[in-house]
């Protein structure tokens, strides 16, 4: 049986998912999965096909609709020494169970002196890119940012799906999945199965560079790679891109090395822009490394607006050419 | 009240159903509302027939959810609804807004994304408006409609225009918390809201009885003394009787009231749903039992109040109308990467 798990195998990041879960619910019978179609369906994204069936009802449940109720369900579990893992079918949908993620997980450690903790994990598929909407096509992470208590991660491919899915189920505290739908079935990547958890706390080079660092995560940072690997091309610059994968805690040391040797920095988040994610990292990295930096920190987001139904996949998230543009901004600006 | 459940959608041998049909037809229903109904119902199926279509063209992108099957609920809740009666619903809207009267060449155009529809591209088949029509969405977020539908009703009261809200949402949804704060003030508060509970037994792919510890819905207000009915959803009369009950009962100042309907939705929950949680029998055995189009029209035949002729011009006729919708969906322009910027706060 372990020579089968052993061998590397071509997975999805929907399947990569799965995979994770799977192997948490098999290794652990504190693990249970809870959310709205989980079960039976098998998820609405078919995350957790056959998991029911294999794991069982008692374990794998499929909840009523309500956001709320199932996230407050899932503290109580934690709390009483559960390790459940919730699924909220779509990150716009995460907002009226946010006082009991922000207030009540991320706080018990705290407000308790240590005596509680809340090892949970809470799923949320997010971006754009399926027309879904100003609701269905949310990027929530800079709401969870903003004080500590909780883990959140978002892996761009889908061996980091598989390990910090496992990471995140073992962690001892609260965990913000950010799960990117629009690279559900958009790639696949041939790894071993063998329940290896990510490393938490920990940026990825997943292009090095010597003139240039973007910092990114999720699927902006393939967009980051796309327009380092053309620019590479027609300007001669090289570019090199971090993929942050922990956005809480961050990987401070990996962004100042880079930061450091390049002098020149692009963010790059599909979230809005202000108060984002990117303007905590400008905000630190000038802080931290002001003397080494050559030019302005350049931001690439999406506008202070709502998602747009028709268009928002072509022009409201970032993409390859516009961050090409910000490259462009960081390399010829002159004091 | 009303709580005893009323006639259920009872699976009928073909000869009864007629007869049970022509029992449940209100005396009072003329032959021009007869026919209004059906071709307010026709134009709902065939509608929504046409843009699955389009989905599956790739015309449509995102979510799409479907309407057929349940068009005798808002049909009959709609015939009812007086001038200053105000609409809010879920994502499944598109009936809705045909019924209380949007151009299905704007709702069709919304959902093709285009500047000629009803948010102009802005929001597609979920959340789509009409100012003029007193229709207040399409909303994303399964049952985040009912409290503000119960705000609504408190601007009717306030302004005591005699405006009723109808606030409508499904069997998945009622098991939302915000719904039953929503039900305490409306009750605390005697607010004019009629609670729609469109009871199609499936929440997304959970069956109700999966999912909810009580299933009479009509029940749910029991808390908060607000009466409810169980109405049979496939008959546009009964519908239509139970709507004038409650909208008595609100008018009157009384407070807010429930209404079930037990009903069915004939695709999946959206169109990327293949809907493999319920067998093929159980959606044929409603469609040829108790299709809501279907009873109407044998109701119909029952009075004499058209002609097969006359019902078969009146389908060609919501045929060339959403036709047409369907063409102006495709020819209206897409907006302007500018719009982005649009509408975000009120213009300087």
């Amino acid at each position: 049986m372990s020579a089968v798990k052993q061998r590397s195998r071509k997975t999805t990041m929907l399947e990569a998912i799965n995979a994770g879960m799977a192997h948490e619910l098999e290794n652990d019978p504190d693990v249970v999965l809870l959310g709205e179609d989980v079960g039976r369906a098998g998820g609405i994204f078919r995350t957790s096909t056959g998991l029911q069936q294999r794991i069982g009802s008692k374990r794998v449940i499929d909840t009523p609709l309500d956001e709320k109720g199932i996230v407050a369900h899932a503290v109580g579990m934690a709390l009483y020494g559960l390790k459940p893992i919730v699924e909220i079918q779509f990150s716009g949908f995460i907002h009226d169970a946010f006082e009991h993620i922000m207030f009540c997980a991320a706080r018990y450690r705290w407000a308790s002196g240590g005596q509680y903790s809340c090892p949970m994990v809470i799923r949320a598929p997010s971006f754009g890119g399926i027309k879904g909407g100003f609701w269905h096509s949310q990027s929530v992470e800079a709401y969870f940012v903003h004080h500590g208590g909780i883990k959140i991660l978002c892996p761009s491919t889908p061996e980091d799906a598989y390990r910090m899915m496992i990471a995140a189920v073992r962690d001892p505290d609260p965990v913000l999945l950010v799960e990117a739908v629009p690279l559900y079935r958009a790639m696949s990547a041939s790894f071993v199965h063998d329940g290896v958890p990510a490393e938490i706390g920990r940026a990825e080079i997943i292009r090095p560079g010597k003139d240039l660092t973007i910092l990114s995560y999720g699927p902006m940072c393939h967009q980051s790679v796309i327009a380092a690997d053309d620019l590479a091309d027609t300007d001669a610059v090289d570019v090199e891109v971090i993929d942050l994968r922990t956005l809480i805690p961050y990987d401070i040391e990996s962004i100042l090395k880079s930061v450091k040797k390049t002098g020149r920095v692009v963010i790059v988040h599909e979230a809005p822009l202000s108060m984002g994610f990117g303007a905590e990292m400008a905000a630190v990295i000038q802080e931290k490394a002001f003397g080494y930096l050559h030019t302005p920190i350049q931001r690439v987001a999406a506008p202070d607006v709502p998602y747009h139904f028709s268009i928002g996949d072509e022009c409201y998230k970032p993409n390859a050419h516009r961050i090409g543009l910000a490259i462009k901004r960081a390399m010829a600006f002159e004091f | 009240m009303a709580r005893k459940p009323a006639t259920k959608p009872k699976a009928a041998p073909k000869a009864a159903r007629k007869k049970s049909i022509a029992k449940s037809k209100a005396p009072n229903a003329t032959n021009d509302e007869l026919l209004d109904y059906y071709k307010a119902m026709l134009l709902i199926r065939r509608f929504e027939e046409k843009a699955g279509q389009l989905y599956g063209m790739g015309l449509i992108g995102g979510f799409c959810h479907l309407y057929i099957g349940q068009e005798a609920v808002v049909v009959g809740m709609q015939s009812t609804a007086g001038p200053n009666d105000s609409v809010i619903t879920s994502y499944r809207d598109h009936g809705h807004m045909l019924a209380y009267g949007m151009d299905p060449k704007g709702v069709m155009a919304e959902l093709t994304g285009r500047r000629g529809g009803y948010s102009q591209g802005k929001g597609g088949s979920m959340h789509m408006f009409s100012r003029e029509k007193n229709f207040y969405g399409g909303h994303g977020i399964v049952g985040a409609q009912m409290p503000i539908g119960t705000g609504l009703a408190f601007a009717n009261q306030y302004k005591q225009d005699g405006g009723v809200a109808h606030a409508y949402c499904g069997d998945g949804a009622i098991n939302q918390g915000q719904i039953y704060e929503a039900f305490n003030m409306a009750s605390l508060w005697k607010l004019p809201v009629i609670y729609v509970v469109e009871n199609n037994k499936y929440g997304m792919g959970t069956s109700i009885e999966r999912a909810s510890a009580v299933t009479e819905l009509y029940k749910r207000g029991d808390s908060f003394a607000i009466p409810g009915k169980q109405v049979n959803g496939m008959d546009v009369i009964e519908v239509r009787a139970a709507a004038e009950e409650a909208a008595e009962w609100c008018r009157a100042g009384k407070g807010p009231f429930i209404l079930e309907m037990k009903t069915y939705r004939y695709r999946g929950h959206s169109m990327s749903d293949p809907a493999k949680y319920r067998s093929k029998e159980e959606v044929s055995k409603v469609r040829q039992e108790s299709d809501p189009i279907d009873l109407l029209r044998a109701c119909i035949a029952d009075a004499e109040a058209a002609t097969e002729d006359q019902l078969k011009e009146m389908d060609k006729e919501v045929k060339s109308i959403v036709t047409a919708a369907a063409e102006f969906a495709q020819q209206s322009p897409e907006p302007d990467p500018s719009e982005l910027f649009t509408d975000i706060l009120v213009e300087a």
